[in-house]
């Protein structure tokens, strides 16, 4: 019997990573989620990460499911247990265990004595083997292969078999013969590591409470399930990675709840578009037309999309965009993360436009933020930008549950209906009239006097076209105030002071999770740092107040330049010298380590009251 | 263009339609265009067929993009909604208004530069969704306001003003939509009111997408000699295949053609067009027979005009959707979120 334990590591228990080195289009994902509900199921905190390839088969894929019993959400730079399933990547993973840890490969294939480790434990199980000699079909046995290995880390890492054959049984609730091979599979890996090596490891789990009113979701699926609940009607959408998942989602939810009981008609359209252009192009005409619409895309549909966003700016039409940020420029990496998009959504389009951005940190946000997006795409009468990222989108995250108030109604903004047009005298499109910089719309089909003509070119205040300077000022300048007006509107930003008045750190969206790591962390050595989190642009003067109020500055955000730190620099009054630039932009999720490095090298070392480097 | 605004008011003996109204409430701003633009006609044209239809003027939604043809949507109508978009992407913005309320008229005026080159794309995808409006292109072969440049309908060998020849192969809108699968597709000429008339009633009532494509001169910068698209090369060329004359539901078909030669055509609401077959041989509901007639006619020198193709029977973008028969902008929000309840049943997967 093989033993375990390593010397010098104690027991783990609800605290480590598993990472899963698989082949992309082999079936590994649902091994990999099952692995993880599980541990979710028996109320431990977990947080799981695709890294995944810009293919459909045959590159490499890693998976990688962090167990926090502190609940911490963040990407961790530690490997505790590799299961190097992928023969091509085999010498990397070997390498990226950290001493002391575990690595799990399929023995039936003998791996080079070279790649061996002596600071770690190797489980050889042969998985090919046993599938070989226990299934019939090519196909299934490479699936299967999978099940086994969950099989065997279950038994190595304590998991609860039976909550494993629940899940199973979830899964494969209407397939019996899918069941029966699965669980199958499931228990060879199980009772083989049971019989082969000391079961369970010191790095284990054990139960706990802590996913009550929890869910597993990812931010697209969140962000989809708030258009729904937000009225949406239209959604318009060309399929880009990683964003694809958002329509899929919308497009599920209202097929089973938006189906007429009836007559079996759609309370909705989707419009599978020829490219960017026409998906905005199209949310625009049926937001123009009264429509709650939105589009999913990621950068280079942003590109694509910023001329029609410049006419929804000054057309003033609300418009509700889900940018799911991967890694620029121009293609660059599409299956990667970053936070990259923000300067270009910021200033989208020719000529003078600035827009209204909300930054989500989770997919719980990303369903409530999807919601006040419309409220305030109408209010605003303006596009919207949500700006989510692959890390939120595409990644299972678990979070509180998500609440519906059923006494929400939606703020659908200043239209006139055909009573309110039939007491005017004369309407007047681009009118302030309540001096809030927001002018009264019309929809088509209202009444005849509510007709007007939308242009992008100039126009004055009573919706006329116009070259004349003053009458193109006076809408010009109303616009400006109309962003001021949103300033007002949109969601303050999160503010965690921990009494600090000298240090303090400003971050966004995903960075969330490894921001408060980190934090925890500094504090444990004595750096006491307040926090802010942005959660919309325009920024509010709770932004300016915290950058007034600390005399040194974090700023924490996944791009090569500094986009949000350009933003507060152009936005507020905070002098450049004091934001110091902590950035991430390799494409994987932003860990806690880079903050506290960045944190521990740029500050200076008298204002901590603990220095030096982790 | 004209400087002295029309007076508001009416003569009291103008005729009036169904709804008491005149031609001239189916009027719009006054037009910009040079004196004698072709344009210009094809507005009064609109403005003929909505009189004509009795159609309330708060039913017609105007579409444009950017080009001399695009201002017109601010000349007819003026009770109606209009949206002026960006260039060659009108289609878009009809796909997304369409999408939200499919219980409106809507008409697009679009150009040969806006849908034939920067709108090639959208123009395609409009037709091939089979959306429900009806999409005329002012065609005058040039680029008007950045001042007599090519566009992609100039014909070989037509030259410019100054005298340039064009050496590209034009790209015909007509062709084209009869190759994407275009329901309804017509050609006429801006000068000949009388065809073009019946032709934009017709259009409007298809269930489906309806092209125009209207010869419709330039007079500032593609009128000369040597052009393919100037009045006199136009009216000593075009030749009309289908005439159509549009029957409302409720009237008999009284006009008397020859036997054979007249084909009447049921539309969705009952209503029907007449088709007078200027050539017997010809069946305006055989694509790939209207395809070749319009080659062999076409490598002649000969505008093929009047209604070349329709068909009635497909699908427009709501049916293929499956949307329900509320204007989908007028749903009450009770129908469009499950509420809390639905919520926790949603949220049980992801446990």
């Amino acid at each position: 019997m093989q033993h375990a334990a390593s010397p010098d590591s104690p027991d783990r228990i609800n605290d480590f990573v598993i990472k899963l080195a698989n082949v992309n289009g082999t079936g590994s994902a649902s091994a990999n989620t099952l692995l993880m509900k599980s541990m979710f199921r028996m109320g431990i905190p977990v947080m799981g990460k695709n890294y995944f390839p810009s293919n459909i088969q045959g590159l490499p894929t890693w998976y990688e499911i962090r167990i926090s019993r502190e609940g911490y959400v963040a990407r961790s730079d530690r490997i505790d247990f590799m299961v190097a399933m992928n023969a091509e990547t085999y010498a990397k993973d070997v390498k990226d265990v950290r001493p002391g840890g575990y690595l799990l490969y399929d023995s039936t294939w003998p791996r080079p004595a070279l790649l061996r480790r002596d600071d770690i434990t190797i489980f050889g199980v042969p998985l090919a083997r046993i599938c070989n000699e226990t299934f019939q079909g090519v196909r299934s046995r490479i699936l299967l292969k999978n099940i086994v290995y969950a099989g065997v880390l279950g038994a190595l890492l304590d998991i609860e078999i039976d909550v494993m054959r629940t899940l199973l049984g979830e899964s494969y609730a209407n397939k019996k013969s899918l069941l029966d091979s699965n669980v199958k599979a499931l228990e060879l890996g199980y009772n083989y590591a049971k019989e082969h090596f000391q079961c369970p490891l010191p790095l284990r789990v054990a139960r706990m409470d802590k996913t009550a009113n929890h869910i597993m979701i990812d931010g697209n699926t969140a962000a989809a399930l708030g258009c729904m609940y937000a009225g949406a009607t239209v959604g318009a959408w060309y399929p880009i990675t990683p964003s694809t998942s958002l329509m899929d989602g919308f497009k599920s939810f209202c097929q089973k709840w938006r189906i007429d009981p009836e007559t079996g008609k759609r309370n909705y359209v989707i419009v599978q578009c020829e490219d960017e252009l026409a998906a905005i192009g199209t949310v625009i005409g049926a937001a123009w037309n009264g429509a709650r619409s939105f589009t999913p895309t990621s950068g280079p549909g942003i590109s694509l999309m910023n001329e029609f966003i410049g006419l929804a700016y000054y057309a003033e039409v609300p418009a509700v965009i889900f940018d799911i940020q991967r890694v620029g420029p121009s293609t660059g990496m599409p299956t990667r993360t970053q936070q990259c998009d923000l300067m270009i959504a910021a200033y989208a389009s020719h000529g003078d436009t600035r827009h209204v951005l909300l930054f989500p940190n989770s997919p719980e946000e990303c369903f409530y933020m999807a919601v006040q997006a419309f409220d305030l795409a109408e209010r605003l009468q303006t596009p919207v930008f949500v700006m989510s990222d692959l890390d939120i989108g595409m990644n299972d995250w678990m979070c509180p549950d998500l609440k519906w108030d059923d006494a929400y109604v939606p703020d659908r903004g200043k239209v006139l209906t055909k009573e309110q047009l039939e007491q005017i005298d004369k309407f007047y499109r681009y009118f302030d009239k309540d001096g809030d910089a927001i002018p009264y719309r019309t929809l088509p089909g209202t009444h005849p006097k509510g007709a007007y003509f939308t242009r992008g070119s100039g126009h004055t205040q009573y919706g006329g076209y116009t070259e004349d300077s003053t009458e193109y000022q006076i809408v010009l300048d109303r616009l400006k105030r109309k962003f001021e007006t949103a300033k007002t509107l949109v969601p303050t930003a999160v503010l965690d002071s921990r009494g600090s008045t000298s240090l303090g750190l400003v971050s966004l969206g995903s960075c969330d999770g490894a921001v408060r790591e980190a934090l925890d962390l500094l504090r444990r050595r004595g750096v006491q740092i307040d926090y802010m989190r942005v959660r919309a642009f325009p920024f509010g003067p709770e932004v300016e107040d915290f950058l007034t109020s600390h005399s040194q500055i974090f700023v924490v955000e996944q791009n090569r330049d500094a986009q949000l730190r350009s933003l507060l620099t152009l936005e507020t009054a905070v002098e450049k010298a004091r934001l110091h630039s902590i950035l991430h932009y390799s494409g994987l999720p932003i860990s806690s380590s880079v903050i506290v490095d960045g944190v521990l090298a740029s500050a200076p070392e008298q204002r901590l009251a603990v220095g030096g480097r982790s | 263009m004209s400087f002295i605004a029309k007076p508001k008011i009416a003569h009291p003996g103008l005729p009036k339609n169904e709804l008491g109204l005149t031609r001239r409430d189916y009027e719009g701003g006054m037009s910009t265009l040079c004196a004698g633009c072709g344009h210009d006609s094809i507005t009064a044209a609109i403005i003929e067929a909505c009189w004509q239809m009795s159609m309330r003027p708060e039913q017609l939604v105007k579409l444009s993009g950017i080009g001399c043809s695009s201002k017109t949507t601010a000349y007819f109508v003026g009770g109606g909604h209009g949206f002026n978009s960006v260039h060659g992407r009108m289609p878009s913005i009809a796909t997304g208004a369409i999408a939200a309320n499919k219980d409106l008229y809507y008409i697009g005026v679009s150009g040969d530069g806006d849908t034939l080159s920067i709108g090639f794309g959208q123009f395609a995808h409009a037709m091939r969704r089979n959306l429900n409006m009806l999409y005329i292109v002012e065609n005058n072969g040039v680029y008007g306001l950045t001042k007599g440049q090519f566009s992609a309908s100039a014909d070989i060998g037509s030259k410019a003003k100054k005298g340039e020849e064009n050496l590209q192969p034009p790209i015909d809108p007509v062709l084209a939509a009869l190759t994407l699968g275009g329901t309804f597709v017509a050609r006429s000429f801006s000068g000949d009111k009388e065809q073009l008339v019946p032709l934009i009633v017709a259009g409007m009532k298809h269930r489906g997408f309806a092209l125009i494509d209207v010869l419709s001169p330039c007079v500032t910068f593609n009128d000369h000699e040597g052009s393919t698209k100037s009045y006199e090369f136009v009216r000593d060329h075009y030749d009309e295949v289908v005439h159509a004359d549009f029957v409302p539901p409720a009237r008999e078909i009284t006009a008397q053609y020859a036997q054979g030669d007249t084909m009447p055509i049921t539309m969705h609401d009952g209503s029907r067009i007449l088709l007078r077959k200027l050539d017997p041989s010809y069946d305006p509901r055989h694509r790939g027979q209207a395809f070749n007639y319009l080659r062999d006619k076409l490598s002649q020198n000969e505008f093929v005009t009047g209604l070349i193709y329709i068909d009635e029977k497909s699908p427009e973008f709501h049916e293929v959707s499956g949307t329900t028969s509320t204007p989908v902008n007028q749903l009450p929000f009770a129908k469009l979120t499950p509420g809390s309840k639905g919520l926790e049943s949603i949220l049980k997967r992801y446990r």
